[in-house]
């Protein structure tokens, strides 16, 4: 599935619900069912630096695709970074690199992309996108 | 004769009834006086917070981040935009009618700062932008002055970002020492500690009157008496203070005195300086330009006299006025009444708190302002804010700009609520049941 194709899924399965308490419910679901990162890896150079939660992100190049795995100690910020990584993950650094990511202001969590929040979730797709261009550069 | 004496009697009984009803009515006006002085009249107090009235995510504002920054009285939102309408002009140097009627408020408003604070002079008061100006303010022109290589300052481990950062700048530029108070686990200085820190190298001492996280109400007259004792001048951190409690700073007898006018339910980007004559006429300016002077040419200037030397340019001067209005604000509803009630609210929450598994109150001295800090086992403070949010509940997520205070209880971040006279038992009563709601959820 392309990232649009993967972002139109989730804004289709967040329009089941109807109130904040659903989504938040199947935010921290998610967050709570994604051991996604590797203990090993959630060192401190690993870690995105935001003013509350913590991140840690790691991404591999594997067969031209970025593989991203990451976490965080909020389980909110959480399920927003388990999205991330399904949304970006395996996929090739141009595709990550032009990906609009739209779908957040769709299912209504914007708030966690506004830079007051300072959740951590901003850094982590600046560095996302960073390390895509990283890896474009190399090759 | 015996209509006489019955006319006698009559009178007298007429005059004993008559001084009867005045003691009652005596008695009764001074009830309703000291009524008046001791209880706050929640219903009136709200409805003078035009931002209270406001829904935040379909619910009512329940706003318990006093901490960060205060609400605003219509009184002050009025004197504001008052300002705006039909004042605005530049102080201090128009020979027209408007620059002098607002030279003369503005004025003013620095006495109303003196008064509240009880300082000797007006011109002891320096308006600033806010408490982190006014500790930048006495680090660099202080330290320029008076501090040199191996200097000691001392501060404490509850410092807020903001009383740690000017002070430890100066050392690294000065070669100077920075010192810590600790603290013990309750969140209370050891004072022990803190007379041994004392010595001939110690220039200055910059401590919080009451800690942004903890609570605390720090004593600061004996820090100071302490430190006196040993002619070492003390810098009060008055920040979370000026909300709670009067600060006279000739009775503390404190060398400088800092608050912001956005904590004191006055506006954003105003704070005031308080500093003893002797020690202000002494220092340099920190900033200089417009209106810090007497004469300028290329070769010299002549600094103005206080306290003008210390405001360069245009001040804030709607931020001046609505501090002002904000300080006369509180003392009507009277700052004793003020603790008092907050006190209460601050037991009842405390109680409330208690009974939620895994929580943990982060400071719990003797002696406590209405700020209650606390951490859930197993979830993140920034989880608990978000749901919280969504509840249209206001509280304050994180570190609290006093990293090394969160490192001292091994946590990442805390969550805190802070009350001020406009909050009520039955919004705590809602705030638990939303806490309630919110560790269900996460849990």
């Amino acid at each position: 599935m392309s990232i649009e194709e993967i972002e139109q899924e989730i804004i289709d399965e967040f329009e089941l619900f109807e109130d904040w308490m659903g989504k938040y419910e199947y935010l921290i679901d998610m967050g709570k069912s994604l051991p996604i990162i590797e203990d090993k890896y959630k060192t401190e150079d690993k870690l995105i630096k935001g003013c509350q939660s913590r991140v840690w992100m790691q991404s591999d190049l594997k067969d031209g695709k970025i593989i991203f795995t990451a976490d965080s100690d909020a389980i909110i910020t959480k399920g927003m970074v388990a999205l991330m990584v399904r949304v970006l993950s395996n996929h090739t650094p141009d595709d990550i690199l032009n990906a609009k990511l739209g779908f957040v202001d769709k299912i209504g969590l914007t708030q966690h992309l506004s830079p007051t929040r300072s959740n951590g979730l901003v850094s982590m797709i600046k560095q996302m996108k960073m390390d895509a261009l990283a890896y474009k550069t190399q090759n | 004769m015996e209509s006489d004496s019955l006319q006698t009697l009559y009178y007298s009984i007429n005059r004993l009834l008559f001084r009867i009803i005045l003691t009652f009515v005596f008695i009764k006006m001074t009830t309703v006086n000291f009524i008046d002085k001791h209880i706050i009249d929640i219903n009136k107090i709200r409805a003078q917070f035009p931002i209270l009235s406001r829904k935040v995510n379909g619910k009512p504002l329940i706003y318990f981040d006093n901490g960060a920054t205060a609400q605003k009285p219509i009184q002050v939102i009025d004197a504001v935009k008052k300002y705006y309408e039909y004042q605005n002009a530049n102080i201090h140097r128009g020979v027209h009618t408007l620059s002098q009627e607002i030279t003369v408020a503005y004025e003013n408003a620095r006495i109303t700062v003196q008064k509240h604070l009880n300082a000797e002079h007006a011109h002891e008061i320096i308006f600033t932008k806010g408490t982190t100006d006014s500790i930048n303010l006495v680090a660099h022109s202080f330290g320029k002055k008076y501090i040199t290589k191996g200097d000691e300052i001392i501060i404490s481990e509850m410092e807020h970002h903001s009383n740690i950062l000017p002070w430890q700048q100066l050392c690294e530029e000065k070669g100077a020492i920075l010192q810590v108070i600790p603290i013990n686990d309750s969140g209370e200085l050891l004072m022990d500690e803190y007379n041994k820190l004392l010595s001939s190298k110690t220039k200055i001492v910059a401590v919080t009157h009451i800690s942004n996280v903890l609570g605390t109400i720090n004593p600061i007259k004996e820090i100071i008496e302490l430190a006196h004792a040993k002619n070492i001048p003390v810098l009060i951190d008055g920040a979370q203070a000026v909300p709670h409690t009067k600060a006279d700073v000739q009775e503390l007898d404190a060398d400088f005195y800092c608050f912001s006018g956005h904590k004191l339910f006055g506006p954003t980007g105003v704070g005031v300086l308080y500093g003893k004559e002797k020690y202000l006429n002494e220092m340099p300016p920190y900033q200089v330009g417009g209106g810090t002077i007497k004469t300028v040419t290329f070769a010299k200037t002549e600094y103005a006299d206080l306290p003008l030397k210390f405001e360069a340019g245009t001040p804030h001067v709607a931020g001046g006025i609505g501090l002002a209005t904000a300080i006369d604000y509180v003392n009507e509803i009277g700052l004793d009444a003020i603790a008092a009630y907050e006190n209460e609210l601050l037991m009842y929450a405390t109680n409330a708190l208690h009974n939620i598994n895994g929580i943990k109150i982060i400071g719990d001295a003797t002696n406590k302002a209405s700020v209650i800090s606390f951490v859930i086992k197993g979830l993140h403070s920034f989880d608990l804010g978000t749901i919280l949010d969504q509840l249209g509940i206001a509280v304050r997520t994180g570190h609290h700009c006093t990293q090394p205070l969160m490192q001292h209880f091994g946590i990442q971040g805390a969550v805190r609520i802070s009350f001020a006279f406009y909050n009520t038992k039955e919004e705590i009563d809602e705030f638990i049941k939303g806490l309630e709601r919110a560790i269900k959820m996460l849990s």
